[in-house]
């Protein structure tokens, strides 16, 4: 129960290898944190730094007010459930969730009331005797969970809890760290993760991590709605955020754009200055948010190439007149299988268009944002 | 016949002999014994699925039976005859043998073999195995300590004769002795203790066999549960002795039973060393002085070698089993 404060926080290996810098965070306690980043950003790092089986090279870290940067990792009130579950696989699930506090000395009362508990609250009552390897997946990330419970910490960590269950299992035990999430809602708990499902659903907040650096934080749906940057509009969401190329033909509280491919001009509600006018920029919207339209104001137009009907929704991929852009996606509602092979005109309403100078998204053109360098995918 | 050539035409006729066997064994069951023809169709297909685990177990059966059970028995069976081979003499050696102080001796010390070696040497080898693991000279290390793993048991009880050397100017005990400004003695001819210098010997050769394998064990540990354990506050000698050794414990079993085994098979280091003199026969040593001047005495020995590692073998399976369910 405690909140952290991460100060220009710094990973090297052997000095030279920089892996992870300036990360600044404010972790409120109660709050669910999710790190997410594509593969190699080191959200796994930080989140060992954090429990303390990495070093911290450089900065601080501070939990509950207290700088634990050398505390070892079983003072720091932390508890970890790992990807690979890490049961011990010679004790029983009883034994498993009573190491920690029998390690601690505790009385053989406390530990049996603390794991009963425990046991009760992740339907294993009926597994304790059981060794792990006689437990299905999804029952194994309960005992790790469970684990971590017993101990009562201030903070839980969990590296990609879930990656290791099938897709029908991870929709379950997603739930049941949500429901677990309400029950303890003191709890301050840090999650690391590569899918932006678990992200949207679980965080209060999101951290993007990439190229070492913190891209962006904030809740689910300031990041889908409001991304800082090219890099979190193209990470979040998917299919990831079009991004066209076009020009600034108009300023003011509303910004006209044309767009260079198929000439047509649309108008975002993100504000510009005078000075911006004829400003090359990148105009950024999400396949979802796309329209069919026939008017002259259109944001892209294009021949159909494929159609993929999802039932729901159809998804439709543009030919590019350059073929190494990638592909511009619309996502329609419905079917429409008999697209293919048209052409047709897209356009999106204002508050959908977002516009990137530099890379950096217009509304937070005064802030310090973080350009990772690296591409979202 | 050139040798290659033989040993070619022997794995081609091996080979050939147990695909051949299997093949026709199965085909003869299937086609002729019962046929899945007509009426008897369905209930000749059964008939033929419980008869062909046998076709698969005979051969081994056999193997096994001849090389191992006739054995067992025809020694039991030569045991309890004379020295000629001519007398049937019922238990005599065996009684003879219980009043022999020779062989109490001899199966005291072996029974303190088997309790000393494989235990330090098992023990000795986790050690340097978990002492090394994160050496960046680690290696080397376990390169030097495998090394007797190379030497034959003669070559090593000559080196080890050097060191228990009755000589100041030679062996490395009596010179330490010297320079304490002690009397010179033969360590070998200390009672009751020189068994466990013999003992050195072996476990020297043999702590490299256990680091090697409970090294890689140590190494197939998932790193994970160690990281659990340091989160669970676990320090350093609670990770290795609940953490890491129950979770390899099937293999220090097989190692201790390895190790086991081979303990009641050596005799080259007691025939080198003492020639069993001294208090230091044990039953091996003590066979092969009779081997040959009384097959039936030895014969009997034989099989109480059997049955002392008969009880160590049968726990340490259940033990191994254990371990694989």
């Amino acid at each position: 129960m405690a909140d952290l404060k991460l100060t220009d926080v710094e990973k090297t290996y052997g000095g030279t290898v920089r892996v992870l810098h300036d990360i600044n965070l404010d972790i409120a306690q109660g709050e669910l944190i999710v790190f997410v980043g594509p593969s190699g950003c080191g959200k796994s790092t930080l989140l060992r730094m954090i429990a303390g089986l990495e070093k911290i090279t450089g900065g601080e870290l501070e939990i509950d007010g207290m700088v634990v940067n050398d505390v070892p990792p079983s003072e720091r009130g932390i508890a970890m459930v790992f990807q690979s579950y890490a049961l011990y696989p010679h004790m029983t699930v009883r034994d498993n969730m009573a190491f920690a506090l029998k390690i601690a000395g505790k009385s053989k009362a406390e530990i049996d009331k603390a794991v009963a508990a425990a046991a009760e609250k992740l339907q294993l009552t009926n597994f304790l005797d059981r060794l792990p390897k006689a437990l299905s997946g999804g029952q194994r990330q309960r005992v790790a969970i469970g684990r971590s419970i017993v101990r009562d910490p201030k903070v839980y960590l969990f590296d990609e809890p879930l990656s290791n269950l099938d897709a029908a299992l991870r929709v379950a035990t997603r739930l049941e760290i949500a429901q677990l999430k309400e029950q303890m809602p003191e709890s301050t708990m840090i999650y690391v993760t590569h899918d932006q499902v678990e992200a949207m659903t679980l965080a209060s907040r999101i951290v993007v991590l990439a190229g070492g650096g913190v891209a962006q934080v904030g809740s689910p749906l300031e990041l889908y709605e409001k991304p800082n940057s090219e890099f979190v509009a193209q990470f979040i969401g998917s299919p990831s955020m079009n991004l066209l190329s076009g020009e600034i033909v108009g300023t003011g509280e509303m910004t006209t754009l044309r767009l260079d491919e198929g000439g047509g001009t649309i108008t975002s509600n993100y504000p510009s200055q005078t000075s911006d006018m004829g400003a090359r920029v990148h105009v950024g919207i999400r396949p979802e948010d796309m329209l069919e339209t026939s008017s002259g104001d259109f944001a892209y137009h294009g021949t159909v190439e494929i159609t993929e009907a999802l039932g729901e929704v159809t998804l439709l991929y543009f030919k590019r007149s350059a073929p190494e852009n990638d592909p511009v996606i619309g996502k329609l509602n419905g079917i429409h299988k008999s697209l293919r092979g048209q052409d047709v005109r897209m356009t999106a309403e204002p508050d959908k268009v977002h516009v990137f100078l530099n890379g950096v998204s217009l509304l937070y053109r005064d802030g310090n944002v973080f350009l990772p360098g690296v591409q979202p995918h | 016949m050139s040798p290659v050539l033989q040993g070619a035409i022997t794995i081609l006729v091996g080979v050939g002999g147990c695909i051949g066997y299997f093949y026709l064994a199965n085909l003869i069951l299937d086609k002729v014994i019962f046929p899945a023809r007509r009426d008897d169709a369905g209930r000749n297909i059964n008939r033929a699925n419980a008869v062909r685990p046998w076709l698969f177990l005979v051969p081994a059966i056999l193997a096994l039976g001849l090389y191992l059970v006739y054995p067992v028995v025809g020694s039991f069976w030569r045991s309890l005859f004379n020295r000629g081979g001519d007398e049937f003499i019922g238990l005599d050696n065996y009684i003879s043998l219980i009043a022999d102080e020779g062989f109490r001796t001899a199966f005291f010390n072996n029974f303190l073999w088997v309790l000393v070696v494989p235990a330090m040497a098992t023990f000795l080898g986790l050690l340097v195995a978990q002492l090394t693991d994160r050496l960046r000279w680690g290696n080397i290390a376990k390169s030097l300590i495998f090394m007797p793993m190379a030497i034959s048991f003669v070559g090593a009880s000559l080196i080890w004769k050097f060191v228990y050397a009755n000589d100041a100017d030679i062996g490395i005990i009596n010179a330490i002795r010297a320079s304490a400004g002690m009397d010179v003695l033969d360590p070998l001819q200390v009672p009751f203790w020189n068994n466990f210098f013999l003992m050195v010997i072996l476990i020297w050769i043999q702590t490299g066999f256990a680091m090697v394998i409970l090294s890689a064990a140590l190494r197939g540990i998932p790193e994970e549960t160690v990281e659990a354990a340091i989160i669970d506050g676990a320090n350093p000698l609670q990770v290795f002795f609940r953490i890491k050794v129950p979770q390899i414990m099937g293999t220090i079993v097989v190692v201790w039973t390895t190790i086991t085994i081979l303990v009641l098979k050596v005799f080259d280091i007691v025939y080198t060393m003492t020639g069993g003199n001294y208090g230091t026969e044990i039953l091996p040593s003590y066979m092969m002085s009779y081997m040959f001047r009384d097959d039936g005495r030895a014969t009997a020995v034989a099989f109480v070698i059997m049955l002392v590692v008969m009880p160590v073998m049968i726990w340490n399976i259940v033990q191994a089993r254990k371990e694989m369910h």
